[in-house]
């Protein structure tokens, strides 16, 4: 679905040469992932979504988008159409000041006569939840809402795969709860690929694969659980893991007989019911 | 220096289709020194509490009395009452405005009237206060990245030597590392003992680090008010309230409800880890003892 | 207080005049501009007068809303009652007996003038409050677009104006905020001489434009992430169409328009 070959990119502002933002990635997403994106702040995360539908293109290797490269210009469109994009902040993203006109905005752009239009705004809504609050101004809703309907947005487009770009960064929990809820039903319901960058650990545990940047590098690329066991090294690239895995690990290296590959709460809980039952009986 | 509120009211647009309560009869001390968290959701009223402790904005009914005057004032006294309390807003570095670090963090102080060397004082004092080196003073602030940004809008309200200081979601927006060195940065300044911190979030993972007393809002109305362990021992309320209570707390109330005799009141995981080997051991001397 | 303004806003129901093509509107409110300071009788007042009360009646947009909108522009309208009343010559109007310097040409300018801007307000009110920006936008786009054959941007124009129109309240919340930080830090807004006012806008000047910028260059990315290409080869979830409601509409309108004038010639 997405592919990247030796990519690299590099911003150019003039006077000073900046390092290589990508520096010879490379990166296969199936259709139908769930990847999340890790890395602290200018590790290249934003730079590499951006290249997942052209707003950027590689100046060394290519990226492929269902086949298409990114950098034939006759096809530009038909890739921003196959990969939807959401941004971190709501308000920058929304252009219209009714709820349904702006997840319209996609389809008008893409000429589809109005009534299929309508079909395709009112399944969106629907699909985020946000079919209720259809007429209803974007400034006078919340947070997690507004993002609800950037995301409808895009999938207004009926794209193939959305790429979100810290899309919780700004939201409080429980818009950060309902954005997550939205992913998951995406990816459940219409086997949608899912790009998601987030600084959240809980956010990329609930994901197929994570991937984890570092300096333009893919330094960690598996799932979530074979990820967040090595603690150490993600604690190095300045991320976190979810406590209960941190918990696991400590209790692991205090000498506590204990799988530290946790990742909610209900298994670190059996994993530590496990360990006193086995004390208990004696092994 | 200490903060009263008495029955404090504030009505948000009184009169338009959106009128709405903002804060409901609110009650609360805060001593000098004290170094609180305030938690609560989006629209549970705790910015515009904290936009009441300097003045910002004026109660409706009630009082808000900083070291002794009321917070409805105006001139001289308002200002004063300003550098008294000083507020950090939410994305506060979207507020710096100068051509150099040093004259953003210097802006507050020159607003004050004081000297030039007495501004200079503060501005390498503030700035050393927020972790910023010397050099960084001379460059554009548009420059940095954000988390020195973000610094550099503290240290900007910091330069003003308030008694208290509020921070409005500080770690918003910042990839764990500088979450982590904007907290530990906040600690430090709690620490060396000038100020009374105050520290507004939806966090409670990073707040309940770092601070002694917790005041939760829910609706306009304080829902809770304690130490932290007090707080946090109504886990499942707070959860119900849309808060996010730290995944170890959620863990321990999980294993209390499997029949582990183990304290819940738990919410760091250091605090968890001790926790749970005292109970690993207590588990094999009962077995060694049978 | 800035919040207050209501001007532009949509006010999102089912009404006759919600259902109306927006350019039908755009053209009665232009019509109705010229109607209202062509009037000159006490008959063709009271005709518009009736008008108005019959748009605010159809647009089932509560009374309290168009109140709302008159009010930041109250002071205008007495501040040129005033004017008109004291500077207009003609025959002296003694108040209680006494002349000061009031006439009777004066108090009609005055009421006039008074009567008129409020029903402009009020008409432009029933416009916005009907009509979506989106629409109306597009309807200024739809009736320009015989000028885009001689280059003119109405595409640009109408999406410039309906993205200005979104960001309202967005910009108004960050000046808000953005005030109320640099008071915190001790800046005064409204104190001192006018010099030094506006020497006191420039902490508030610099974030707002770095602001309005930032949002401008993530507008411009996330609007070309959605294929947004111009003009050409757009379609629209409501294609504006002139219906047979809008012909109804527009001749009832003409009717109406064509007894002001009728009613300021005979009279």
């Amino acid at each position: 679905m997405l592919k990247a070959e030796k990519l690299f990119y590099s911003y150019d502002n003039g006077e000073k040469k900046i390092e290589a933002v990508l520096d010879n990635l490379n990166l296969n997403i199936k259709k139908g992932e769930f990847v999340a994106v890790l890395g602290h702040n200018g590790c290249g995360k934003s730079t590499l979504a951006k290249h997942f539908n052209g707003l950027l293109t590689p100046l060394g290797g290519n990226v492929y988008v269902s086949g298409i490269n990114t950098k034939d210009e006759d096809k530009i469109w038909e890739i921003r159409r196959q990969v939807g994009m959401v941004f971190q902040n709501p308000d920058n993203q929304i252009v219209a000041n009714v709820v349904e006109e702006d997840v319209a905005f996609a389809p008008e752009n893409l000429g589809i006569p109005s009534a299929e239009i309508r079909q395709r705004v009112d399944e969106a809504l629907k699909t985020v939840d946000m079919y209720h609050y259809r007429k209803h101004a974007p400034h006078l809703l919340s947070g997690g809402q507004k993002q609800r309907v950037a995301i409808a947005g895009a999938i207004a487009m009926r794209p193939e795969c959305i790429v979100m770009d810290e899309p919780t960064a700004m939201l409080d929990p429980m818009g950060r709860a309902e954005v997550m809820e939205t992913i998951l039903k995406l990816k459940a319901r219409e086997n949608m690929t899912v790009v998601l960058i987030t600084h959240y650990m809980d956010e990329a545990a609930q994901a197929d694969r994570v991937i984890v940047m570092d300096d333009g590098h893919i330094v960690i690329d598996d799932v979530p659980r074979k990820v967040f066991s090595q603690v150490e090294l993600l604690k190095s690239l300045g991320l976190d893991v979810p406590q209960v895995t941190e918990l696991a690990y400590e209790l692991n290296s205090s000498g506590i007989e204990i799988d530290y590959d946790v990742l909610t709460v209900t298994e670190c809980a059996d994993k530590i019911m496990d360990y006193v039952r086995s004390v208990k009986s004696g092994n | 220096m200490a903060i009263k509120i008495e029955n404090l009211d504030y009505i948000y647009m009184p009169g338009s289709p959106f009128e709405k309560k903002a804060l409901d009869n609110i009650n609360l001390q805060i001593d000098d020194g004290e170094f609180v968290g305030l938690i609560g959701h989006t629209g549970s009223g705790k910015s515009t509490l904290v936009q009441h402790l300097n003045g910002l904005l004026k109660p409706h009914s009630g009082n808000v009395i900083i070291n002794g005057y009321s917070t409805d004032t105006k001139g001289e006294e308002l200002k004063r009452l300003r550098c008294d309390v000083g507020l950090v807003f939410q994305y506060p570095e979207h507020q710096l405005f100068e051509e150099t670090v040093y004259k953003d963090i210097a802006f507050g102080p020159q607003n004050l009237g004081l000297s030039k060397e007495e501004i200079d004082v503060r501005v390498r004092d503030a700035a050393r206060c927020v972790g910023l080196p010397e050099d960084v003073l001379d460059k554009s602030p548009f420059d940095l990245s954000g988390g020195q940004k973000r610094r550099v809008a503290i240290a900007g309200v910091i330069s003003m030597r308030p008694n208290v200081l509020v921070l409005d979601e500080p770690t918003a927006g910042l990839d764990p590392a500088g979450r982590e060195a904007i907290l530990s940065q906040i600690k430090s300044i709690y620490d060396e003992g000038n100020m009374t911190v105050i520290l507004v979030s939806h966090s409670m993972e990073d707040v309940a680090r770092l601070v002694k007393r917790l005041i939760v809002m829910n609706e306009g109305k304080v829902f809770a008010d304690g130490t932290v362990e007090e707080v946090f021992s109504r886990g499942a309320e707070l959860r119900n309230i849309g808060l996010n209570v730290p995944q170890v707390n959620i863990l321990f109330d999980e294993l209390v409800s499997r029949g582990m005799d183990i304290n819940s009141n738990v919410y760091t995981v250091e605090a968890a880890k001790r926790e749970l080997l005292a109970y690993f051991e207590k588990v094999k001397e009962g077995k060694e003892n049978a | 207080m800035l919040k207050d303004i209501t001007l532009g806003q949509y006010f999102p129901i089912e009404s006759f005049l919600h259902k109306l093509d927006p350019r039908t509107k755009i053209l009665i409110f232009i019509l109705d501009i010229v109607i209202i300071f062509m009037a000159q009788t006490a008959v063709s007042y009271a005709v518009l007068i009736g008008f108005t009360f019959l748009l605010m009646l159809i647009s089932r947009v509560p009374v309290k809303m168009y109140i709302k909108g008159l009010k930041p522009i109250l002071y205008i309208i007495i501040f040129t009652a005033i004017l008109n009343l004291f500077l207009t010559d003609g025959r002296d109007l003694p108040v209680f007996g006494y002349s000061i310097g009031i006439t009777v040409e004066g108090a009609i300018v005055a009421v006039k003038m008074a009567v008129r801007l409020v029903l402009l307000i009020i008409a432009s009110s029933a416009l916005t409050y009907t009509t979506s920006p989106m629409a109306l936008t597009d309807g200024i786009e739809k009736l320009l677009k015989p000028l885009s054959r001689i280059g003119f941007p109405s595409h640009e124009l109408a999406m410039m104006m309906s993205i200005a129109i979104k960001f309202v309240p967005t910009l108004i919340e960050e000046t808000d905020k953005i005030i109320k930080a640099q008071k915190a830090r001790g800046a005064s807004f409204d104190t001192g001489s006018i010099f030094k006012r506006a020497k006191a806008l420039i902490p508030m000047l610099v974030p707002l434009f770095i602001s309005a910028f930032r949002r401008a260059d993530d507008l411009a990315i996330a609007m070309e992430s959605r294929c947004y290409t111009g003009g050409d080869g757009r379609t629209r979830l409501r294609e504006i169409k002139f219906t047979r409601t809008d012909l109804i509409g527009a001749l009832a309108f003409l009717v109406i328009f064509a007894g002001v004038i009728a009613i300021d010639i005979v009279f």
